[in-house]
Formats: C-alpha cells, sequence, structure tokens
C-alpha cells in the first residue's frame, strides 16, 4: 500500500468532485432538466452545497452561534462516555469475578443487550425530561453494554500464568483486582474506546433529535420542521466532521495510555 | 541437618474434568521429596510427567489430592509466601517496566515505593538489565524478559525458590549464561532450589541432587542420584569432566525408559 501522504491528494479531489457533482446537479437552471420537472426539485431534495457551505460559514463565523449547540452535544458525549464506561467497568469486573452473579444475570445482561435500545429514548425524555440527562440516559445504555462486554472479556482472558505469579509475588485479592485485573480490562476498554465514543455520540444526537431545545440534533430537527433541507445538510456535515475530530482525539488519547501493547512491526530504536 | 524447607508427603494430585466428573486424571501420585535448606534438587522426567504439577503444589497455587506439605516444619496453608516462583511461560506483567514488575512484589509487600525502587534497580543492574528499567516486556528479548523474572522473584530474597523450566525458551548460549548467573547468585545466596527440567544436562550440572519422575499418568518418584562434583561449577565446562559423563550415563540409563514410555503413551492419545 501507499503510505498516506501520497494517497491524500487522490483523497481530497474525490471530495471535490463529489461537491462538484453535487453542485452540478442541484444548482437550479444549470443544466436542463431530466429527473424532475420542475428546476427547484433537485435542490428541494437534495440540497446545495454552495448554500449549505453558506449556512456552515454563517454558524461558525458570521452568527456565530453553532458553538452553544457543539458545547451541549459534546458535553452529553463525554458524561454518557464517561458514566457509561465506569459503570461498564464496574459491572464487567464484578460479574467476571463473581461466577455466581454471572450465572444468574446472564439471561438479563443478554436479553438488556439485544433490546433495540435507542427505543428508549423516548420513556428517557419522559424521566429525565427534555434537558441533557434524558440524551447522557440514552448514550450510557449504548456505551454501557460495549465497555461491559470487554471487560468480562479482559478479565477473562487474564494470562493464568501472570496471575499466578502476582499471587505468588504477595498479592491479595484487593491487589489482584488493581495491579492485574483492572490494567488487563482497562486495555480491552481501550481497544473498543472507538466504538465506545462513536456510540455515546450516537446517543446524544439522537437523543436531541426526539426532543430537545439545545444541541446540533435539535438544530436539525427545526430545520426539518421547515423543509430547510440545507440546513439539515450541514448539520450533517457539522456532525460528520465533529465525529472525526473526537475519533482523532481518542485515538491520541489510546496511544499515550497504551504504550506497553506491542504494535505490529514497531523496531527497536537503540 | 536442621528442617528441611520443602517437604511434600506422599503428594497425589488428581483432576477431576469439570464438564464431566467421570472423567479423572491422576497426574502425580505417591511422591514424598524433601528439599534441604540451601540445597539444590532438579526433577527430571519425560515430558507430560506433572513435573509443573508437583512445583505447583510445593508452591501452594495448587492443592493435593492427598499428602501434606510442609515448609520449613509448618504445614503449607494457602500460597507459600516463603517460595519465590519462575514460571516457565511469560509472567511478566506486560503493562508494567521492567522495573516496576521488579518491585511489584515488593510492593505487594508493602514496600516504601523509594525502597523498593532502590532495591529494584539493585537487581536489575545484578542480572545485567542496569539500563533497560524503562522498558515493557514487549520491547525485551526474551532473555531479557527471564532475567527481569529472575530478578523479580529474588528481589524477595525467597528462602525457597521453585524454577519451572525457566529456561527452556531460550538459545543455548543465552541459556548457559543465565543458567551459570543463577548459580553464583545462589551461591552467594545459598537458598533452596527445587528446579524442574526435561534436560539431564542442566540438572546435572546445576544440582546436588537429581530427581527422576516416571512417565505419568500417576507419576512417582523412581531415583535419586547425589550429584558429587565440586563447586563452583561452570555449566559449560562441568560437561567435559568425567564424572559428569558418569553420572549422565548413569541417570540417562533410568530416564530412557521412562522416556520412551512417556512418549509412547503421547503416540497413543494422539
Amino acid at each position: 500500500m501507499k503510505s498516506p501522504r501520497k494517497l491524500w491528494p487522490w483523497q481530497a479531489s474525490l471530495l471535490v468532485a463529489i461537491f462538484v457533482f453535487w453542485h452540478l446537479m442541484t444548482t437550479p437552471g444549470l443544466l436542463p432538466n431530466f429527473m424532475f420537472d420542475n428546476d427547484r426539485q433537485a435542490s428541494f431534495f437534495f440540497g446545495e452545497p454552495v448554500k449549505i457551505m453558506a449556512r456552515i460559514w454563517a454558524w461558525f463565523v458570521t452568527d456565530a452561534d453553532i458553538y452553544r449547540h457543539l458545547l451541549v452535544t459534546l458535553t452529553e458525549t463525554l458524561l454518557a462516555f464517561g458514566i457509561g464506561s465506569a459503570l461498564g467497568l464496574g459491572a464487567g469486573l464484578w460479574l467476571a469475578l463473581s461466577p455466581v452473579a454471572s450465572g444468574i444475570l446472564e439471561p438479563y445482561i443478554k436479553a438488556a443487550n439485544s433490546m433495540p435500545r435507542i427505543i428508549l429514548a423516548p420513556i428517557f425524555s419522559v424521566w429525565f425530561g427534555l434537558g441533557i440527562a434524558s440524551k447522557v440516559a440514552l448514550g450510557v445504555t449504548l456505551v454501557f453494554f460495549i465497555v461491559f462486554f470487554n471487560v468480562y472479556q479482559g478479565v477473562k482472558e487474564v494470562s493464568p500464568v501472570v496471575l499466578a505469579n502476582a499471587r505468588m509475588l504477595g498479592a491479595g485479592p484487593k491487589q489482584l483486582l488493581r495491579h492485574v485485573y483492572l490494567p488487563s480490562a482497562t486495555s480491552w476498554v481501550f481497544s473498543s474506546l472507538h466504538t465506545s465514543v462513536g456510540l455515546a455520540f450516537v446517543g446524544a444526537v439522537v437523543g436531541e433529535y426526539l426532543g430537545s431545545s439545545q444541541g446540533v440534533g435539535y438544530l436539525i430537527l427545526q430545520a426539518e420542521g421547515t423543509f430547510d433541507i440545507n440546513t439539515v445538510m450541514a448539520g450533517i456535515l457539522v456532525l460528520t466532521a465533529f465525529a472525526l475530530v473526537l475519533d482523532a482525539a481518542v485515538g491520541k488519547v489510546e496511544k499515550r495510555l497504551m504504550k506497553w501493547q506491542p504494535k505490529a512491526g514497531e523496531t527497536e530504536r537503540l | 541437618m536442621t528442617t528441611p524447607a520443602l517437604q511434600l508427603q506422599d503428594v497425589a494430585c488428581t483432576f477431576v474434568s469439570k464438564d464431566d466428573p467421570r472423567q479423572r486424571y491422576t497426574a502425580v501420585k505417591g511422591v514424598t521429596l524433601t528439599v534441604g535448606a540451601g540445597e539444590f534438587v532438579s526433577v527430571v522426567g519425560p515430558t507430560g510427567c506433572g513435573k509443573s504439577t508437583l512445583l505447583n503444589v510445593a508452591a501452594g497455587l495448587l492443592q493435593p489430592s492427598t499428602g501434606r506439605v510442609q515448609v520449613f516444619g509448618q504445614p503449607l496453608a494457602g500460597i507459600n509466601t516463603r517460595a519465590g516462583y519462575m514460571f516457565q511461560a511469560e509472567s511478566l506483567m506486560p503493562w508494567r517496566t521492567a522495573l516496576a514488575n521488579v518491585m511489584a512484589g515488593l510492593e505487594f509487600r508493602g514496600v516504601a515505593a523509594a525502597e523498593a525502587r532502590a532495591q529494584a534497580e539493585e537487581w536489575l543492574r545484578r542480572v545485567g538489565l542496569g539500563g533497560f528499567g524503562d522498558r515493557y516486556p514487549h520491547q525485551l528479548s526474551g532473555g531479557m524478559r527471564k532475567r527481569t523474572s529472575l530478578a523479580q522473584t529474588l528481589a524477595l530474597d525467597p528462602d525457597i525458590i521453585l524454577m519451572d523450566e525457566p529456561f527452556s525458551a531460550l538459545d543455548i548460549q543465552t541459556r548457559q549464561l543465565m543458567e551459570n548467573e543463577v548459580l553464583d547468585l545462589w551461591a552467594k545466596k545459598r537458598k533452596a532450589v527445587l528446579f524442574i527440567t526435561h534436560d539431564l544436562d542442566e540438572a546435572i550440572a546445576m544440582s546436588d541432587r537429581v530427581v527422576i519422575m516416571s512417565a505419568g499418568p500417576a507419576a512417582r518418584l523412581i531415583g535419586e542420584f547425589n550429584i558429587d562434583i565440586a563447586r563452583p561449577r561452570d555449566v559449560a565446562e562441568v560437561k567435559m569432566t568425567p564424572r559428569f559423563v558418569e553420572l549422565h550415563a548413569a541417570i540417562w540409563a533410568q530416564l530412557r525408559e521412562e522416556v520412551l514410555k512417556g512418549y509412547a503413551q503421547q503416540l497413543k492419545v494422539a
């Protein structure tokens, strides 16, 4: 494979090409109609890239009114991620180390995991109101299971030799938890970090979309109510970019915390 | 001689399959073995004969089905806290640096961090890894990891050292170096050592006494040889001496039959 450095011009031109195509197909009067009977219909259904960009520009620069919404969405995402991870870590450790509890709870966990949890969003709105709490709750239900299963797996897969060695070195049950099970489990949590942060984000946006008074999901919902397809598209683009930034941030954190893990093809610099 | 460091009396270990309680496997049976304080005893035997089982019993990681284990005259309950165990497989905690791994045992036993660090650094220097304390296990070679394990075990200054084929994964040169190092360290401190190996050369070159185990199942001890070769020894040079060759021939005569038996059994199962 070529190095990413050499591929980026191609990636960038593909993006430009998509936008040019989009622009050509949707701008009223630019091309003769061949799909719709009215030359405004294409732009009504698909939006116009130029107007979308203008909308984004207004959000970030001229009106500068999106930051409040982004902050709300980000807060919800981080809270959902933090709470969901902590609960998942605790529950995973507990169940993995207590065979009786995991035996009793197993069918319930399976059921809760297979349930389409997005459907809980309206219930959470009733329980926790339209503020950020209901969105956090939705995100937590999504994040919890990812982290839970990874921790559970992580504890189960602790090398028995490492465990026996720690015991021979004098580690008691608490020290085993703190120095063996927890580090092993966190490595699994971090390996699922990308998925769980992504799901926390999904929980936040979907929650906003289903009923809220602020957040990027709310902006999209508002625009949809008035058939403002350009604003909807702009919101989607902002969310996508935001998700990419979050993902990159997660990658940075992961790299710092997981430096003890071997990477494929890593050579030693002496 | 005073109280022996380690005494196994009529020890038997029967494993029961978890899924099917009718399936039983008796690994060792009727084993009586004594290791005096400061004595270096090796156990040799065909592969799969239950040598490691015996060591796990001595370490307190495994409860014998019948029989008694005594450590310096005291019956053993739970983990043998006076023993250090060097495992055959990788036993370092991968999320800790070499230094932190060597420190682990001291930390578990409540030694203050600064003191533990100083001692661990001293031990790393002693096994020739002075400058490698900040490396993670995956950044070390197999030999270096074994040295770290050795430092980790010896840092606690155990009265009994249990070694389970510690060098079997190493190439022959590294292995001889490590064997000599272990002999040097042992000569200085004169701890009781129970050394498991399938390598007869290694056993004779290092030990005061070599014990032979029969092929499993229900393996027992079938022979014992005092190794009356003067110390200090160099593991490479000692192999040229006539007494070594004599002992080797005598022990091998007895061991060979068992090795063939063990091999035949493995073929039958396969």
